[in-house]
This record gives C-alpha cells, structure tokens and sequence, in this order.
C-alpha cells in the first residue's frame, strides 16, 4: 500500500459517511453492552433495515451510566438508557427529524467543557472498521513520519510537545524515547510494548481507548517503533478486557491485511509487527519490569532497576513501554505539530487527561479534559456534582497509589506536580467521588485491601507492611483500636513507601496516609467509640451498600 | 575499566564503573545491613534493609543493585534509613516464629544476628506465622515453610546456578511461599538433594536433616562396632565452625576427636577415593583403548547422578559404573575389612562424614548400595553436623593431639585427597590414566594439572598422554553441565569427532568443598581457600598416585583381584536408570 491509496480509502470513507445521513449509532464499549446495548442492537438491526437507516456501532460517549446510549443522525442526537422498546420511536424520529426533549444533550457542560485528543474518535467510528479510522485520518501521521522525518525528527517532535506518560507518573515520553533510540541491541531486536493492563478499582480509561479506538494505538506504537528503531511490538493486555482483546486482534488483522503491519511499511521499507499477550489477572503486572517478566512467561513479579528496560527489558533486549493514552496521543501530535499539544495544558503539564468519574457523582463515565483544569469545574461542572442529599467531602485520584483531595483543594489546576503537592497522584486517571456518606476509614482499608492481596510478595515492605497494615485497620474498624496504632499504621507506611521494591509496595499506604492527614477524626471516632461505634458504623455501611 | 569517584557518607572512594552502592561502600569502610544479597547469586532487592540515599535526590535507593555513577553522594546511614530499616526488620520478624532456640539456625542465622545487632527488643505488630508443616520427604533437607523470609537465595540457586527447579514461588502477597511448583513434595519434585538451598538459606527455612542423634545412639550401643569415614572436603572446611581460617587442614585431629568419640575403626574417604581411581581409570582406559561408550563421564557425585538420571538419561551408557569413595569404603569395610579382622558384618555400623546432603539419599539410591547385603554406609551426616557433635562431646578438639586414620582403609595419596575440589577427580584419574597408558608415572613438573584447576564454570583442557590427546571437560554447578553435554549430544547426532574423552561433573560450585552440607557462608573466596587446602595436602603427601597408595595395593592383592574383575563389579560398581522428573 502507498500513501495515495490510504488518500483513496479516506475519501471512500467520508463518502460513505456522506451517503447515508439517517443514521443509528448505537455505542458497543463494555458499559454499554453490560446495559443492554447488544440486545437493544439485535431490534435495532432489522428494524432500521426495513426504514433504510444505517445502523453503526459506535464507541464510548462518556455517560456510562446512562446506558445503553444511542447518537442518531440527522441532528446529532444524544439517547440516553435505550431499551427494545425505545428502538421504534427512536427511528420514527430520525425519519422525521422532530426530535422529542431528551435528558441529556451534546451541548451540555458535560460535553461543552471536553477537549476530545485520546477520545476524539470515540463515536465517531466503527472501531471495527479500519476505513473508519483512515477516514478520521488514521494512519496519516504515520504516513507522514515515513515519508517525511527521520526517526530522531520524531522524536524531537514529542520533546517538544511536552507529553508525559499517562500511565500515572509522568515520564517525560520524549526522553524515554531518546533512551530508548540510544540503546543498542546485542542481537538486533528492541520492542516497543504497549502497556494495557490498567487496574486500578474504577479505571477504565484505557480500556475505552482500545474498544473504541484500536488503530490509534497501532499507528502510536508503529511511529514510536520508527522512531526508536523497533521493529516488534506487544500490546499486553488484561484478560478481563475481552472486547478490547478483540477489536485490537481485528485491528492487527486488518492493519497486516492493508500493509501497515509487516515489511516494507507504506513503502518505506520500515518493517513492524504487534502481537497481543494477555495478562492473567495481576495488578502488578501494569509495573514495567513485571509486565516485562509476564510476557517472557515467567511470574509476574518486578525486578530492580537499573538496568531500565530501556537497557535491557524482554529477553534482555531494548525494550520502550509506553501506556495506552500515552500512544493515543502520538499520532494527533505528529499531524496537529508540537507546538498545538503544548499549547493545551498549563506549566509542565500539557495536553489532555482522560479520568473515569465514578463514586458519588451525576455523570459517572469518561471524561477528557486539557491539563490544569480545576476539579471544581470536573467534578461540579462536568461531573455534575454529587446525587441529591449528598454533600461532596472528597475526591481520591490516582486510584489505590494515590490520595485524597478534600472540598478545601476543590481549585486546584489538575496537573502532575498539583496533585503530587496535595499528596495524591494522577496515576491512570479514576477519579472516585466521596460523600458525607462515605467513611473514610473504610475507604482506605478498601484499597489497601487491595494492594495487599495484588502485592506479588517479593519485597517484604510490601508484602508484609501491606498486610500488617490492614490488620491494624481492621482492628481499628472493630472498635479495638489504641490511639498508638495510628503511629505504627504511620512508620510502617513511611518503611512501604521507602523500602518497598516498586511503585506498588510504594504507593499502597498512600490512601492510608492521605486519610490519616485529612481524616484523621475518623480514625479518632472508631478508637474513642470502641465498639459500639464500630457496630453502628458497620451497620450504617452494610445499609448504603444495599 | 572506567573508575568511577563518589563518595560514601562523605568518604571519597574509587571504585570500577559497575560497582554497586553496597560494594562501593565497602571500599569506605561501612557495611550496609542487607539479608537477602548473597555474594555467589544476582541481587533479588527482595529485603528492603539496603535502601540508601542520594545526595539532592528525594528517592531511596537499594545499594545492592543501583550501580554508584561519578560523582554520586551516598548517604548510608541517617535517622530515617536507620528507623526504616528497624521498621523493616520489624516487619520481617513479626512474619517469622520466634523459635531460635530449637531452630537449625540458632547461633548461625542471618536473621537473628541482624536483630541481635539491631537491638530488636519489642513485639508491637502480632505475629503472624504460616502454619503450613515442615517438609522432611527427601530425609536430606528439611524445609520449614514458616521460617522463609521469601529472599528468593534458595529459588535462585535452584533454578540458575543449579538449574534444577525443584523450587520455585508459589501464591503470591503475604501467602507467597518457595516450594516444589505444582504443591507437591520436594520428593516428588526434580530435587537432587545437592542441599544448596540449604547452604544459602539466611534463616532455618531449609536446613539439613540433623541425624546426629543417630551417630550417638550408635556409638552408645555396645552391639555395634562403628566405623567412620571421613571425605576430603570436610577437612579443609571444618575448621571454620571452631573460628579458623578457611582451607585450615585438620585432617589428623578429626581422626583424634572421631576415636574419642567413640568410633572402634576411623578410615579416610580418600583412601577409597584412591580405589575409585583405579577403577574409574582401568574403565576410562578400557573404553579408550577399545573404542568403548566415550566420553567416560564421573558419577562420585549423588546430586549430579541424580540429576542425570532426571535430565540426561540419553547419556546414561556414558556414566562410569564405578560408586562413589563414600560406597566403596562402605562396601570395603563390610567385606575386606570384616573378614581381615573376624568381625560380623552385621554388627558394623558404618557412619560418613560428608560436606553434602546428597550423600544421605543416596546410601538409598538402590540395591546396589548394599552390595554386601548390608548397607554399605549406614548414615551419612554433613560437616555441620560433625561440627555440632563436636561441641556436643565437650572435647577440645582443636587442641588433640594429631592421630593416624586406622590401617587397612586409612592410607590416602595426593590424588585421593583432591578429589573434594572441582578438577580434582579429573586430575587424580588422569594421573593413574597416564601411568596405565604409557606404563610410567607423569612428570614431576605436570603431576599438577593446572589446565582442569580453577573456578571457572566449564573448563576444557586436552592433555598430551604420550603422544595422544587426550581431550577433557570439568563442570561444577550443575547450570554448566547443559553446555558440555550439549556440545557431546551434538557432535554424537552429526558423526562429528567427540569434543572430550572424559568429563567429571561435581554438582556443587566449587566440587565438594562448596558442597551444600559444608559451613555456612561460602563464598568463591571460601571456597578457592578451601581449595587451596587440598592442594597443599596433595603437595604434602609422599605418593601423590592414587596406584601407589599401599593399602590400595594390598586391597587388590588380597581380597579385589584386578580393577574391573568380578568381584570389584560386584561389590564397586553400580548401574543407573531412568528416573522421572516428578514422581507423582
């Protein structure tokens, strides 16, 4: 394939988009489907066959919870919770244009106050046809890099944009990219790995990415490739993401099928290929060197580094691993140029966030929004606050390595050394909103629970702080604890997070200590009730889990 | 080589670019806690008590594996890496019994002096122990599941120095545990009992099989006549566990100290280690000469026979058929030396003193092992074990007078001697090889066969045995073994030329003297000491041919006929068989 042919498939695209303007977009991401959208689909299909309306499956629209969402076109229009039995109206009304009030509509803050990058394609496109993707452009900026930079052109493209790793701790991509084009191979071969084994309770960011979007990863991973001099990739991904498993093995099979896998890329005589390697249920499989480790088929446990796996990583060759988000930011980078990216975002924090709302929150779902945004405006303005009766007490980011931000901190601009000051981290993105209602002391037995049961057990900070830890909250939680015992819950955090081996062991106590700095009257009312408080609590908690 | 200059809580040191903080910092006279790193395995990181600081960088670091760069201010101890490490240490503790007094680690365990050094006084986290039982299947090793401290030493020798993998992680968080994979026992697992596990356990997770108890019995009951032998390698490394140096020879006041204990007749391992000569050569020459199953392959070491007969059966008509000098001198005593003094047999009770655990298993390797009737060896026990009878029996062992061993099994040559070190085996056969080849002794100036000496993994050496070259290969550790055999299987499938004639194997690094029953804390600096020790009683010894050794002579002339006759094949010689990997 030749450069003018991917020219040819776009136009065909967009004049078949053209050609049909009565449309059904029914969204086929795994909130959807889990709400019915399959099932509302297999009306939808003979339905709309008979009226001479295309139906398309699109990806997520962000409202997850309002599922299963339909668009339709002529108008553009937002259906929210469709049922079987919404399937006829919905059709009478794009046959006629006159559409009924709708709950929700593209115009609201929810939308208005987006900036779409990673996502831009989310509704957009059947993320099971290639054409699709080509027609929004897909695998230009591959095209370009190929025919027009040379390897180190691109990557003094994505220095200067400033992106940072969006898997949680902000790598400056361009930098571990310079590493990596350094790094010389014993035998030849370097990989590029694509880490999709996000796991973080309420994170699914990525996930989204790879149902909705799958070639936006494969052009990201083959323009990194070019440019650091790979030419083998992985896409390791959880096994608990069955669709997204299977449009990225579609999208390789089409990718191989149009040539923009395997040798002599568009011509350019760049040869790359992806294989997808699925985890088996390990968090600490999304740290790089455990990752690296799973795919080798050993235990998914970390090693020390140095040596990075820029040096030495799958089977002891150069190996980059860059996140899902962080390669679904290359290919708009290369087409809009450099100084676009860095112009979105504020300080050393530029492009765009994508973060899963969920807990206490209105619009639970997907959101993207540039850097340095203020939680207010997330979660009030787009979030859409906190259900009725309830009163925000606050936010955790950065899933179980990160921390809490309480309503005090409501303003603070959304970026990487922000969050880091306030104790909390950006990691992959969920966002998880807390109420009144909530008990914090619960909340970090929570996921702390979590990391203890995921620590792989090599290092013993980790694997015995973790565990000790959450015996003392549970003891605490009993109403059986002293005042001493948020001491020792302190020096052992303080021994996790600086013995621990990696960013698990690390990060673990972080919801512990945040509770403890914000919170800490919580942890006092279970110790100076004892246990008639904590039966009470108990209780109060089994009720809202109900 | 780059240097490298930093400094090392402010003390200026140079040190080869690579080096890591830990050994850096040795260089600046201070010694950072660690209790995972082991100086023969690469650094698991798994103890967290190593962390370090870098001057302006708010991270820490394990100096066990971050290399120190130009320029870099380390910081090794301050407040909060002190308090960390305790919090650590605390941590480590409260996941491990609190049994030292009954534990095979009592006085020896890395863990306990770590805590005796960091004043450990208090119990503020509860305990909490895995209840899992002990696992004694293999009667060599004991594995005691509670008192792991998930360091990975045991999983790492297993897997890549021995390259064995009876060990291996299981489950995962605080229920991680090393253990056969599969959950089966280590019976039933590819173990070959080389017990290096044991010899690089910090703790008392795995620990011999203690069976001193059983020596006492014996020695206490007037029924029995007990014999002992004593192998090569013990001699050089006993000494350590009475604070001498490494490769200290105590040869002659282990016979002082074995004849107080109690033992009616004390013969040297080495003197059978001569017979194992004379056999092992007579077949090597047989093969060489007739165009027999070449390269012959040695078999005095249990753990590699073993591991053989899981991994390399195809090469099974290569092994010698000769026993090991522990077999041989059980066998001889309840035959040769029965019959010359008019005792019964069956009232002999014949005790080893090894550096190896294999040595236990493998009194019960097969039928063979009773050649007599009677067990040839009726227990083996390892140096430490020695060691603890020692200080059991209240005598001063260092400061005995120096005894002879007992004559008809006792007399040993410089060839004899050498076989505890990795080479050794080699060299003493090519020694007697050479003389049965050519009808002569080798010359003074090559009796020491630099070639097949050494640490190195593999090493290869062709040796000029009257015009012909004789072409070898020494392996230690089994990890090694893969290329020779390799190299032989290849050049065996394409018709090729054999790359070697004859190849000793000794499963341990080292040979025996790093054996995995030997003192603990060896390292190749231990061990080349130990070596060393050997080479100088070969050096020491009047005869320093294994065919010249008089008792060896006399054995032949009076009770075995020649080398390979009848009665030497009934009574030192065994087969091998296919055995599965997993034995369920």
């Amino acid at each position: 394939m030749k450069i003018e042919d991917l020219k040819q498939i776009k136009t065909s695209a967009l004049a078949r988009k053209q050609g049909c303007s009565k449309r059904a977009c029914i969204c086929m991401g795994s909130a959807c489907i889990a709400s019915g959208s399959k099932k509302v689909k297999e009306s939808l299909d003979p339905a709309a066959a008979k009226e001479g309306i295309e139906v398309q499956q699109i990806g997520c629209q962000g409202l997850c919870s309002s599922g299963p969402i339909m668009v339709t076109e002529p108008g553009h229009v937002l259906h929210t919770h469709v049922g079987d039995n919404h399937v006829d109206p919905i059709l009478q009304e794009i046959k006629t244009g006159a559409y009924g009030p709708k709950a929700i509509s593209f115009d609201s803050p929810f939308y208005k106050k987006q900036k779409r990058i990673v996502l831009e394609n989310a509704g957009k496109i059947d993320p099971e046809r290639i054409e699709d993707y080509i027609g929004q452009d897909g695998y230009f900026a591959l095209a370009k890099v190929l025919s027009e930079y040379k390897p180190e052109q691109v990557i003094e493209v994505i220095k200067s944009s400033g992106l940072r790793g969006r898997g949680g701790a902000g790598f400056p991509t361009g930098i571990k990219w310079t590493l990596m084009a350094q790094s010389k191979s014993a035998d030849g071969r370097k990989f590029v790995i694509c880490n999709g084994d996000e796991g973080d309770p309420g994170a699914f960011m990525d996930r989204s990415v790879m149902e909705d979007d799958p070639h936006r990863i494969l052009e990201g991973m083959l323009i990194a490739g070019y440019a650091v001099g790979a030419n083998n990739g992985f896409i390791y991904v959880r096994a608990e993401y069955p669709f997204a498993v299977e449009r990225l093995n579609l999208a390789i099979e089409q990718a191989r099928e149009k040539g923009l896998l395997g040798k002599n890329i568009l011509e350019s005589g760049f040869a790359f290929d992806i294989q997808i390697r699925l985890g088996a249920g390990a968090f600490v499989c999304g740290e790089e060197t455990a990752l690296i480790a799973s795919i080798e088929g050993k235990r998914g446990s970390p090693r020390p580094r140095p040596p990075f796996p820029t040096t030495s990583g799958l089977w002891g060759c150069p190996t980059m691993i860059n996140n899902v988000e962080t390669l679904a930011n290359i290919a708009p980078i290369i087409r809009n140029g450099a100084p676009w990216f860095s112009a979105i975002g504020v300080g050393k924090s530029v492009g765009t966030k994508v973060f899963a709302l969920t807990g206490n929150i209105v619009n639970t779902g997907l959101i993207e929004v540039p850097m340095g945004m203020t939680l207010r405006e997330i979660i009030f303005d787009i979030g859409g606050g906190c259900p009725k009766g309830l009163e925000f007490k606050a936010v955790q980011t950065g899933g179980p390595s990160g921390g809490l931000i309480t309503k005090d901190y409501l303003d603070t601009p959304i970026t990487y050394e922000h969050l880091q000051e306030l104790g909390s981290i950006m990691g992959s993105g969920g966002m998880v909103v807390l109420t009144d209602k909530d008990c914090m002391v619960d909340l970090a037995k929570f996921y702390l629970n979590f990391c203890v049961d995921e620590s792989c057990g090599k290092c013993a900070p980790c694997r015995v702080g973790g565990y000790q830890m959450a015996k003392i909250l549970d003891k605490i939680t009993k109403g059986r604890g002293v005042i001493e015992d948020l001491a020792l819950l302190e020096e052992i955090a303080l021994a996790m997070k600086k013995a621990s081996l990696c960013g698990l062991g690390q990060t673990a106590p972080n919801p512990v200590l945040s509770t403890l700095r914000y919170f800490r009257n919580e942890y006092m009312a279970y110790i100076e009730g004892g246990a008639k408080y904590a039966r009470q609590k108990a209780k109060e908690l089994a009720e809202k889990a109900v | 080589m780059k240097t490298i200059h930093a400094k090392i809580n402010g003390i200026a040191v140079e040190v080869p670019a690579g080096t890591t903080i830990l050994e850096a910092a040795k260089k600046a006279q201070v010694r950072i806690p660690t209790l995972c790193k082991h100086p023969d395995l690469k650094p698991t990181a798994a103890c967290g008590l190593c962390i370090v600081k870098l001057k302006g960088n708010p991270r820490t670091f394990r100096a066990c594996t971050t290399p120190i760069d130009e320029g870099m201010e380390v910081i090794t101890h301050d407040d909060e890496l002190v308090s960390t490490r305790k919090t650590v240490l605390e941590l480590i503790l409260s996941n491990h019994p609190a049994d030292c007094q009954t534990c095979g680690r009592n006085g020896s365990c890395e863990l306990q002096k770590l805590s005796a050094d960091f004043a450990m006084r208090e119990e503020r986290i509860p305990r909490h122990v895995c209840d899992l039982p002990k696992d004694a299947s293999t009667g060599s090793i004991i594995i005691d599941y509670a008192k792991c401290i998930k360091c990975g030493r045991c999983v790492q020798v297993c897997q890549e120095v021995q390259n064995v993998w009876a060990l291996s992680f299981l489950e995962r968080g605080i229920d991680t545990r090393m253990a056969p994979s599969g959950d089966i026992s280590l019976a039933e697992s590819p173990c070959v009992r080389c017990g290096q596990c044991s010899a690089h356990c910090p703790t008392g997770a795995i620990v011999e099989n203690d069976d001193t108890a059983l020596v006492w019995k014996a020695l206490h009951d007037p029924n029995k006549f007990c014999t002992v032998q004593i192998a090569p390698a013990v001699r050089v490394a006993i000494g350590e566990e009475f604070g001498l140096e490494p490769g200290t020879n105590l040869t002659r006041k282990i016979y002082a100290v074995l004849r107080r204990m109690g033992f009616k007749a004390v013969f040297d391992t080495n003197f059978s280690a001569d017979l194992t000569i004379m056999e092992e050569s007579a077949e090597f020459v047989h093969r060489f000469a007739n165009n027999g199953v070449l390269p012959l392959i040695t078999t005095c070491c249990p753990s590699w026979v073993d591991f053989m007969e899981k991994y390399h059966t195809d090469l099974i008509p290569n092994f010698s058929t000769a026993k090991s000098p522990q077999q041989m001198m059980g066998v001889m005593t309840k035959t040769y030396y029965a019959q010359k003094q008019g005792l019964d047999p069956a009232k002999i009770y014949q005790v080893s003193i090894m550096p190896c655990t294999a040595k236990k298993f493998e009194l019960e390797r097969d039928t063979n092992m009773q050649a007599s009737g009677y067990p040839d060896v009726d227990l083996s026990i390892t140096t430490r074990e020695f060691a603890r009878m020692i200080k059991q029996s209240g005598i001063d062992f260092l400061r005995l007078d120096d005894e002879e061993a007992d004559s008809i099994l006792g007399e040993y040559t410089g060839a004899g001697t050498i076989f505890g070190a990795t080479g050794g085996v080699m060299e003493a056969a090519l020694r007697t090889a050479y003389y049965k080849i050519t009808g002569e002794n080798m010359p003074k100036e090559a009796i020491d066969i630099q070639s097949v000496r050494g640490l190195k993994g593999v090493r290869e050496a062709e040796i000029n045995v009257d015009g012909t070259k004789v072409r070898v290969a020494v392996a230690h550790g089994l990890a090694n073994v893969e290329y020779v055999m390799d190299k032989v299987r290849k050049a065996r499938d394409n018709g090729e030329p054999l790359p070697y004639h004859f190849i000793e194997v000794m499963a341990c690094p080292g040979g025996c003297i790093g054996g995995g029953g030997q003192p603990y804390g060896v390292t190749d600096d231990i061990r080349e000491k130990r070596i060393a020790g050997l080479y100088q009683d070969d050096r020491d010894c009047k005869l320093r041919f294994s065919h010249e050794n008089p008792e060896v002579k006399q054995a032949y002339a009076e009770f075995l006929g020649e080398p390979l006759s009848e009665k030497a094949h009934h009574l030192l010689h065994t087969h091998y068989v296919e055995r599965p990997m997993y034995q369920r």
